[in-house]
């Protein structure tokens, strides 16, 4: 049987990480490789490394820190961020990613979506979208607005539109982030995620909102999620990936449970 | 030494990587003459499988018969796995190399395609699969699959019952990604390495 996905993301700036999944017995929680491959010990199905800031400068460090961080995983890994080419996805692959996740280059060039599709495969580009309901319509989920540069710009683009177009351009999956929910903890935006899981045939992965292990099970059944992303929960009180999952297993989540 | 075959199909980095990491010593080549100088073969690929035709309009699907008829061990990974049936409707005027009867078909409507995350694998005994339990979890990736044979040893079911595996004597595939899929995979990898 198809398991449901947890996967965890590594936020990283000039190579060290600034937030996102940490672990409790690590004193220096920075190190990306590191904790990529506690994480995937641990029992993550994914590991997402985000270069947060995306300078141009800061490209050759991340570059570096790919390299670092695949030498020791051995289950899928996607890099996102700062990737606007074919060309600077295909430095990431070359460094050891096996995914990228694109944003606003995407949204400012859907046909790059197809050129990184052509070259490398549907099932290496992900597309992310950052989502934000739209509180003036009368359908705020339906309506529900994409917004690029790191949430900071409106595009005047509705969500379900922008999924479809980019599974009809070759997206491999959608990495679908709830602006709404992001930093909450107070749970998934289940109703957005399901709208936009049913409008397309390619898997959708949730992010935002994690705060507890029920919060996965509901975003993984009620919101048809087939992949949820976890970034800072197991700052409170979840210890790591495989107590995650045990618990969203005994609420009757499938899951793949390490050995 | 292995050869691993690179076909211009995505990139090797991850399945050279998880070959290295169980110790083994490989070389990436389209060169036909190392192909036939090497022990054994892997096919890896993911993409579309018209991209297989590169093999044969480089001499290198020649040079993998030939290896094959010898008895060098052959594994095909992904569109590698796919490669060794007729064909597949993706690509319907590519020929694969039709070790195993049958032709690869998309996924029916109604499931989500690309079939993409862990899957489990339920083995027979097999070479492949020596101390891999029933039921492993293994990592997909892919929107075409392939139809049980009578070389199949491992099924998936995703909609309907796939082949996950097949092994016939020294030749061997395998739909997942076992340079994805932790320790099953590596064990996997590991065991071929040591044929």
């Amino acid at each position: 049987m198809l398991t449901k996905r947890i996967i965890a993301c590594l936020d990283v700036d000039a190579g060290r990480v600034v937030k996102g999944v940490q672990f409790v017995d690590i004193i220096d929680a920075g190190d990306p490789a590191e904790l990529a491959h506690r994480h995937a010990e641990a029992g993550a199905d994914e590991i997402v490394l985000l270069d947060i800031t995306a300078t141009h400068q800061g490209r050759g460090t991340l570059i570096d820190t790919v390299k670092r961080t695949a030498r020791q995983i051995f289950v899928p890994f996607t890099v996102g961020g700062g990737i606007r080419t074919a060309d600077d996805a295909a430095a990431v692959f070359d460094a050891g990613a096996d995914k990228v996740s694109i944003n606003s280059a995407a949204i400012a060039r859907p046909d790059l979506i197809e050129e990184i599709g052509s070259r490398f495969g549907a099932q290496a580009v992900i597309v992310a979208i950052d989502a934000r309901r739209a509180k003036e319509s009368s359908d705020p989920v339906k309506d529900a607005e994409v917004f690029v540069s790191g949430g900071r710009k409106p595009t005047g683009r509705k969500v379900v539109e922008w999924a479809r177009e980019a599974e009809q351009r070759g997206a491999g999956e959608i990495l679908l982030t709830s602006m709404d929910s992001d930093g909450t903890r107070s749970g998934f935006d289940c109703e957005l995620t399901a709208m936009v899981s049913e409008a397309v045939q390619i898997p959708v992965i949730a992010s935002g909102g994690a705060g507890n292990a029920e919060h996965f099970a509901d975003i993984l059944l009620a919101g048809k999620a087939d992949a949820a992303l976890a970034a800072s929960i197991f700052h409170f009180g979840i210890a790591d990936v495989r107590e995650l999952k045990q618990e969203i297993a005994r609420r009757g989540v499938p899951v793949r449970l390490p050995c | 030494m292995i050869a691993v075959v690179d076909y211009k199909a995505g990139n090797l980095t991850s399945v050279m990587k998880a070959l290295h990491a169980v110790k083994a010593e490989v070389m990436a080549t389209s060169d036909p003459e190392v192909v036939l100088s090497a022990e054994k073969i892997v096919l890896p690929g993911v993409g579309h499988f018209a991209a297989t035709e590169f093999l044969a309009r480089h001499g290198l699907k020649a040079a993998i018969e030939e290896r094959v008829k010898a008895g060098a061990p052959f594994l095909g990974i992904c569109v590698g796995l796919q490669w060794l049936f007729e064909g597949s409707t993706e690509s319907p005027e590519t020929a694969g190399l039709g070790a195993f009867q049958g032709k690869c078909e998309r996924f029916a409507p109604g499931m989500k395609v690309p079939h993409v995350g862990w899957n489990s694998i339920e083995v027979e005994p097999s070479r492949l699969f020596e101390g891999v339990a029933f039921g492993s979890f293994v990592y997909y990736t892919h929107s075409y699959r392939a139809p049980l044979t009578n070389g199949t040893v491992a099924v998936t079911d995703y909609g309907v019952p796939f082949t996950a595996a097949v092994e016939r004597d020294n030749v061997m595939g395998v739909q997942f990604h076992p340079e994805k899929s932790g320790e099953a995979g590596l064990r996997i990898l590991r065991n071929f390495v040591e044929l």
